[in-house]
């Protein structure tokens, strides 16, 4: 976290951020998207900083109570609530100016709404961004986490639509408070037992709840359950945001995350009987893609960096074996 | 033929384009002004204004012309260009006893001192489409407003019952403390008086119409009467901490409604009318008056009536009265929802694969579906829990 208005007592930091043409220097490199300037007349990521500092706040006890919802004075942002009013403003709260950032809707950095947000904090802060996730120091996301595997270096950042695990058995937000106090979290078992008992098995596919850290009920935000796994002891700080709702949440790194479930009725993630069409992944989560008139179906990878990678160390591996056979011709006499 | 799911940069900026067009219209049509829309759409102007919880009529009616009309849009631009202004500090409490007025009626007393003025109003216009409006130019009758209202003490018609005691009346605490700010801090149930009025001033007209209206029909037990409406100007003060004396910073312009309720009163208090509130900047009436009733029906818990209908339950009300929240997030299904469909998708192909009617000895698809519509889903349970 490279926070632009921590107190400057480094003298290195303070030679960085005094060094213009040095930061205007790594806003595009090579294989980033181009930055557009930087809009005049805004603090630095749009915020000012007195709202940053009570995000911060709320942050800090958010990742001291992994799991448990904290209210927060959210701004009206210029962007529709609903839209990841939530997730830029904790983007806004802890972005510094040499963090790159990365933004992925649906798993996808090229969607509309990904491309408005990377392009807001370009314009508003100037910052590098990237759509590689191996580069990023900051990804925000809405509805996916990236398959590949996260760093201690890295902050997820979620954009969460309704942080309350529990509105649909219970729409007082008073009620709910007082069953997140008492650990009460019986109705949602009795939801999770009632779909085995019409279906056969748990109908929750996305969204599914969590228990963080063996203590608090927790929305995963809309990700599919396929990644509820990957929240689990992941070593990168995991916050949320929901703007609307004005709650704030977090899983600390290396933190325990509990798909619920049942002993009999184990927790499952959702698998397919094909590859992905363009990376040939069995491991990745596919999405769906009509291709014709007749109903004709293909399935690609969601995330598109990891399917890109996949395709790239292919195209290396067959590359080299090429030249291997090649070298190898030339050997044989 | 993927590539077709993504938009990017360039379809954004295209869009800008198009919107900026077609805001614009016909280009041989001279372009309206921002001077224009405060002067003569000045209803739209205090709409966005209220609800934007901005009194500027400039920005406002800038934001109309912007946002081509919408007021919901036109809100949206105020409150996200309002959030970027500092808060300096609080005004003194409006005064509108001291009111200038332009209009004033009540309808529970056929004369009242400083009487009834009818002032500038739609509801005896008739409604007959003035087709004299369409020629360009001024219309003729654009008549002058009569000779400046005479300042005169209008004492409200509420404090008229107070001798009696047949009204609660409310007065000013002696310690009153800092007013909340929800454009700050998070709304908290149970909120108090003041949040929740503040709340229905920010809220959709609409929705407060809706409800008000519901509270009449039967939803919440009301029986209200239009104790008092005014309309007109205040002088707004601010105490400077400097000079330690209140400075005057000019005028606005609002509308205010009293309404009566009756309360039957219990064993300890007896009977006696009490208020609902409803305050807007410029003329709203419609506003104000759903406003004062949705504030008297959220009152029924401190007045110890049952909580039974929507207009009376806080949560129900306080959560769904913003536009700027409502409209972003019901209109964040337009975002892609591709991964969480998918996961939908699966699952229900999964189901269906090992739904009783879609077994294959009913291979006719028809009398599948069929069949599927007529069982009785807590019976199909019922079997599967005995299986």
């Amino acid at each position: 976290m490279n926070s632009a208005s921590a107190p400057v007592t480094d003298v290195a930091d303070m030679a960085d951020m005094a060094d213009v043409t040095d930061v205007a220097d790594t806003v595009t490199p090579a294989g980033a998207d181009a930055a557009p300037e930087i809009t005049a007349g805004y603090n630095f990521a749009y915020l000012d900083e007195q709202t940053k500092r009570m995000i911060r706040r709320s942050l800090l006890k958010a990742v001291a109570i992994p799991g448990y919802q904290v209210p927060f004075g959210s701004r009206e942002m210029p962007l529709p609530y609903g839209w990841g009013t939530g997730g830029i403003q904790v983007t806004a709260a802890i972005i510094g100016q040499h963090d790159t950032l990365k933004v992925i809707d649906q798993g996808s950095d090229e969607t509309t709404n990904a491309v408005n947000i990377r392009r807001f904090f370009a314009r508003t802060a100037g910052v590098k961004t990237t759509q590689r996730t191996a580069e990023a120091t900051l990804i925000q996301s809405r509805h996916r986490v990236p398959e590949r595997p996260l760093t201690e270096k890295q902050i997820m950042v979620y954009q969460v639509p309704m942080p309350e695990p529990l509105f649909r058995l219970e729409p007082r937000v008073s009620e709910c408070r007082k069953l997140h106090a008492l650990a009460d979290y019986g109705l949602i078992s009795v939801k999770l037992y009632e779909d085995i008992v019409r279906h056969g098995s748990i109908a929750t596919t996305y969204d599914y709840p969590v228990i963080v850290n063996n203590r608090y009920l927790s929305s995963p935000s809309p990700i599919p359950k396929f990644d509820n796994p990957k929240l689990n002891m992941n070593p990168a700080l995991q916050l949320f945001g929901a703007g609307r709702e004005r709650r704030l949440y977090a899983i600390p790194p290396y933190t325990p995350v509990k798909s619920l479930d049942f002993d009999d009725h184990p927790f499952d993630i959702e698998r397919w009987p094909h590859a992905c069409a363009l990376c040939g992944s069995r491991d990745s989560f596919l999405d769906e893609v009509i291709v014709d008139d007749a109903g004709g179906r293909m399935f690609v990878c969601s995330d598109s960096d990891y399917c890109g990678e996949q395709r790239a160390a292919q195209e290396s591996a067959t590359a080299t074996a090429g030249q291997q056979t090649a070298a190898a011709g030339q050997e044989r006499p | 033929m993927y590539v077709a799911v993504k938009g990017g940069e360039r379809a954004i900026e295209q869009s800008w384009r198009m919107l900026d067009s077609a805001r614009r219209g016909d280009p041989a049509l001279p372009e309206l002004t921002v001077q224009q829309i405060r002067q003569q759409m000045r209803l739209a102007v205090a709409r966005v204004m209220t609800e934007g919880s901005v009194y500027d009529e400039e920005l406002a009616a800038l934001a109309i012309k912007q946002a081509a009309g919408d007021l919901v849009e036109a809100i949206f631009l105020v409150r996200a260009y309002r959030t970027t202004l500092p808060r300096l500090g609080y005004t003194l409490p409006i005064d509108t006893e001291q009111m200038r007025i332009q209009r004033r009626i009540s309808s529970t007393f056929k004369d009242v001192p400083g009487g009834q003025i009818l002032g500038p109003t739609y509801d005896y216009t008739q409604r007959l489409l003035d087709f004299s409006l369409l020629a360009a130019g001024d219309s003729p009758q654009a008549a002058p407003a009569g000779p400046p209202p005479e300042p005169e003490a209008m004492p409200r018609v509420v404090a008229l019952l107070d001798k009696e005691g047949l009204i609660e009346q409310e007065r000013a605490s002696a310690n009153p403390s800092e007013p909340g700010d929800l454009s700050r801090e998070p709304l908290r149930i149970p909120a108090d008086r003041s949040t929740r009025l503040q709340n229905l001033a920010r809220g959709d007209e609409g929705f407060l119409l809706a409800l008000g209206y519901a509270t009449q029909r039967g939803y919440g037990n009301a029986h209200p009467f239009a104790g008092e409406i005014r309309l007109g100007h205040v002088v707004v003060e601010m105490e400077l901490e400097e000079l330690g004396f209140a400075v005057e910073l000019g005028e606005i312009e609002i509308t205010e409604c009293q309404m009566i309720n009756q309360f039957s009163g219990n064993s300890i208090t007896p009977p006696v009318f009490t208020q609902g509130y409803g305050l807007a900047f410029g003329h709203a009436e419609r506003k104000t008056m759903a406003m004062a009733l949705v504030d008297r029906a959220l009152r029924a818990e401190e007045l110890g009536e049952t909580v039974e209908s929507p207009a009376q339950d806080h949560e129900f009300v306080l959560y769904h009265s913003d536009n700027v929240e409502a409209s972003g997030f019901v209109q964040h299904l337009k975002l892609p929802h591709y991964v969480d469909f998918q996961s939908e998708l699966n699952l229900v192909r999964r189901l269906r694969e090992n739904h009783p009617a879609l077994r294959p000895e009913q291979s006719d698809p028809l009398s599948g579906v069929q069949t599927g519509m007529q069982a009785d889903p807590p019976h199909n349970a019922r079997e599967e829990n005995a299986a």
